[in-house]
């Protein structure tokens, strides 16, 4: 299959549902053969985001552009855009084969040329054999491998997908994953990822644009957004954190607002505001050190995860490694954390 | 960069002052149909009895008591055939959401079967099951219950039982479907907390089954105060009832006017019941 | 113990709801000459007078065209007017379905007598034509309420798919909406086709000396009670089974629709 992939541009789009902004200015560049993750609470618009690249939803302003050309009012059927919804959304009346060959039929591709792209499709995604069985007939995996062989085999300009693993158990969710992410590279195609599952964009993502409350809060690499996210919701969002405020009084080190001065390698000028986070896994020694009482202590197989009540006043979340047995809650604990393992923002 | 716009809460009214049109056109059709059909026919009849500009076939209608009396004759029946059909149709709408899928099935076919026989011909079985010589009354004679055939036909019973035996099905699905909705953890919390099983029907059943019931006597009456076969057919002459009244005096007085003032009676009263009926179930599900 | 109770109690109501439909069989195969019960002995004579006489075939056969007709013209208008109204977004939509709705509500003896009046003016009476049209206000609600129930279980994304993958409106509406509603369409059609099989008030007054089944039946009752109308009876309640039977096979919102 020879890729015709594009490139993706969304322009300051706005979406209201009466009262409801959906979206507030949404502005967002993917570059062709990307794999970009909207990462979001439900309700941050992320599925109207989608909504609107696919057709389904006319934008209040802004524009959607595909290499370039305004397809915004466009109508869904003439764009091109592979998509595999949260169910799936297979015509159940359809063999796995017909649902395959939908698209291609709606193209009114020869008889010879659909059979030879279903098959070729259907290979794709280890569905051979499958061909004469109906929806209802397949597990949750296979359905969601039909969802998305019908959403390539057109060879489309781009791919969408909306929250496609929600209703797969654990185990299949991460094979499937991978599994969709070989894919997205064997045939270098745009697509648009959606999911309010960040272990998943984190695994998935070439790049993530965490969203909430109808806007983009940032957009950059799953390293990036991880170890350097540029506001309280993302460092919240992404991954277990600890999240204080505080002032820059000198350079290299901040006063929390309860007190507590902290080493940091940044250099934040004094005097501005900043927001200080700390990953729990970052702590074990340095030279900002924590005492404190242990108010609660979960064995989590790999590594101890603690509650930590500390003498200034501080509550800290703190992840170790099991060196020992379980400590008991009410127990004593010194750690620490290096200047460089503290993100100011 | 985040969003400077308040998330407020969803509200969709917003959109209503707009004139919206979407989706309209295919309701045209059948609109026009109805208009032509139903809403102008019915209209222009019933305009026949105020023609004389005067409200004189109303005041006949509702002040002479031998009209009256049919007022209240078919009121009568409604009430007594709408108490009838609950109190035989709760047990059964009960028994098929309760039991298992396949006696359901059964149970079910055995509602909708008689509910999709022509009413003429449940009619005409029940004057052979009740006539003078009918099935039941030879029976009754055999069995020495009887010396003399009882007269259950061409009167108020005969109409009551042909009367239930028709409205009876829709009484059952409603009651099964408000049943069917009860979350049977609830049922099984009371039995836990060891009330019987007559207290659990008393106390959990019959109160939250209410809208079931209502509903189903709702549509129980309003059909009932329109019936024209049965009263006509198994009441012998001797059971009149609204909707045979207009008849007769179309078909025999050829009273138009007359007819008209019936009618617009009686599509007040069933209208009303309705209307009323609604407007209390919307007021519960408020509250 | 109660529950063995409500069992037995629930057997007599089926019994009282089954026995009329049981008790024609009989008498339809009954060798005597009026009615008789138990019949004395078996015979067909009452198929035969009825397959015999002209005018019970040609009520039956004229109750079978407008039966038909009535589901096609039902179906024609009835499912666009579900679409309106489970889809639309327009103002008076509630007025429409209140509209659409009534001709449950009020009673037939009203839209006969008003229709009567008009058709004599209009010189309609007799004609089959007239009949289909009435039929058709009678049959909508059903067709409406089954439809309506059909797409209110609908799952649009399967448009928006359809859509997606390159399928036009009238492309989407012809290979997957309407599939999908299929078991609705067929069971609001056959419910469309009952009602008007089964209708006599408004046949009383308008099909004039052109006789339904209904009407044919209903004369006879008030004339002579003779057994032929059991063998039409039991004709009639075979009919109604089949049409059963293919709704439970092919349709679908049974309990929905009767509802």
């Amino acid at each position: 299959m020879a890729s015709r992939s594009a490139d993706l541009e969304v322009e300051g789009l706005v979406k209201r549902f009466g009262e409801v902004v959906a979206l507030d200015g949404v502005s967002l560049d993917i570059a062709s053969g990307e794999l970009l993750t909207i990462l979001g609470p439900s309700g941050s618009g992320k599925t109207t985001l989608l909504k609107v690249v696919a057709g389904f939803e006319t934008p209040d302003a802004g524009a959607v552009k595909v290499d370039g050309i305004d397809i915004t009012t466009m109508p869904p059927a003439k764009r091109d855009i592979g998509m595999v919804f949260q169910n799936y959304a297979l015509f159940p009346h359809l063999t796995v084969a017909r649902n395959v060959a939908f698209p291609l039929e709606m193209r009114n591709a020869p008889r010879a040329e659909i059979d030879k792209r279903v098959g070729e499709a259907l290979n794709l995604v280890e569905l051979k054999g499958f061909e004469n069985r109906l929806p209802r007939q397949l597990s949750g995996g296979q359905q969601q491998r039909v969802a998305l062989a019908r959403a390539i085999v057109f060879n489309p300009r781009l791919l969408l997908l909306d929250e496609p693993f929600g209703a797969l158990d654990r185990k299949l969710r991460e094979t499937m994953q991978l599994e969709v992410r070989r894919l997205q590279r064997r045939l270098g195609l745009t697509t648009v990822f959606i999911t309010h599952d960040q272990e998943e964009a984190l695994v998935l993502s070439d790049r993530i644009a965490v969203m909430n409350r109808g806007a983009i809060q940032q957009v950059a690499s799953t390293t990036e957004i991880y170890e350097r996210p540029a506001n309280d919701f993302v460092a919240d969002f992404v991954g277990e954190s600890n999240i204080f405020h505080g002032t820059v009084t000198e350079t290299g080190s901040v006063t929390l607002e309860s007190g507590r001065r902290l080493l940091i390698t940044h250099s934040a000028p004094v005097g501005s505001r900043v927001g200080v986070l700390m990953r729990p896994e970052r702590f074990g020694r340095g030279p900002n050190t924590f005492n404190g009482e242990i108010r609660e202590a979960v064995y989590l197989g790999s590594s101890l995860k603690l509650r930590l009540a500390c003498d200034d006043g501080l509550e800290l979340i703190v992840r170790l490694p099991v060196t020992g047995p379980l400590p008991a809650s009410g127990s004593r604990i010194s750690t620490g954390i290096e200047p460089e393992s503290i993100h100011v923002f | 960069m985040s969003s400077s716009t308040p998330f407020s809460s969803p509200v969709f009214g917003g959109a209503r002052c707009f004139v919206k049109v979407r989706g309209f056109l295919p309701a045209l059709p059948a609109l026009i149909l109805l208009f032509c059909f139903f809403l102008f026919p019915v209209v222009r009849m019933l305009g026949f009895s105020v023609e004389a500009g005067t409200l004189d076939w109303y005041a006949k209608a509702l002040g002479e008591g031998l009209y009256l009396e049919v007022f209240w004759n078919t009121f009568e029946i409604a009430m007594i055939v709408t108490a009838v059909c609950l109190l035989l149709g709760y047990p059964v709408g009960f028994l098929i959401a309760t039991t298992t899928p396949g006696w359901a099935t059964l149970g079910f076919i055995f509602v909708l079967l008689p509910l999709w026989t022509s009413v003429l011909v449940r009619t005409y079985a029940w004057m052979v099951l009740l006539g003078r010589n009918g099935v039941f009354n030879r029976w009754l004679i055999d069995i020495g219950l009887v010396s003399d055939p009882l007269p259950l036909l061409n009167n108020f019973s005969g109409v009551l039982i042909g009367m239930v035996h028709v409205l009876l099905p829709y009484m059952v699905l409603p009651i099964y479907g408000a049943v069917r909705r009860l979350d049977p953890a609830l049922v099984s919390a009371a039995q836990g907390l060891g009330a019987s099983s007559w207290r659990v029907f008393w106390r959990v059943y019959l109160p939250l089954t209410a809208p079931g019931i209502f509903a189903g006597a709702t549509i129980v009456f309003v059909l009932s105060l329109g019936f024209f076969i049965t009263p006509a057919l198994l009441g012998g002459g001797k059971v009149m009832m609204l909707a045979v009244l207009i008849e007769q005096q179309i078909h025999q007085t050829l009273n138009w006017p007359f007819a008209a003032a019936l009618s617009a009676v009686l599509l007040a009263l069933t209208v009303g019941v309705y209307s009323l009926a609604q407007l209390f179930t919307r007021q519960e599900a408020r509250s | 113990m109660s529950r063995r109770l409500l069992v037995v109690l629930c057997a007599a109501i089926y019994t009282f709801l089954m026995l009329p439909l049981v008790v024609v069989f009989p008498i339809s195969f009954s060798s005597a000459l009026y009615m008789q019960f138990p019949p004395p002995g078996f015979s067909l004579q009452w198929y035969e007078r009825y397959l015999d006489d002209p005018q019970w075939i040609d009520a039956t056969v004229r109750s079978l065209y407008i039966g038909g007709a009535t589901a096609v013209l039902a179906l024609a208008l009835g499912v666009p007017l579900a679409f309106s109204l489970a889809r639309g977004r327009f103002a008076g939509r509630l007025l429409v379905d209140r509209i659409a709705l009534a001709p449950l509500v009020v009673p037939t003896i009203i839209l006969s007598v008003g229709l009567y009046g008009l058709f004599a003016k209009l010189k309609l009476i007799g004609e089959w034509y007239g009949l289909v049209a009435a039929h058709t206000v009678l049959a909508l609600p059903f067709v409406v309420l089954v439809t309506v129930a059909g797409l209110r279980d609908f799952d649009r994304a399967l448009e928006q798919a359809a859509e997606g993958l390159g399928a036009g409106r009238v492309q989407t509406l012809l290979r997957v909406t309407l599939p999908l509603l299929r078991p609705s369409l067929v069971s609001a059609g056959l419910l469309a086709f009952i009602s008007s099989f089964d209708e006599l008030v408004v046949a009383l007054f308008l099909a004039g000396p052109n006789m339904t089944l209904p009407k044919k039946m209903f004369d006879n009752i008030m004339m002579e009670i003779d057994p032929t109308i059991a063998a039409v009876s039991v004709m009639q309640i075979l009919l109604v089974s089949i049409v059963l039977v293919l709704i439970g096979r092919f349709g679908r919102g049974l309990q929905g629709s009767a509802r």
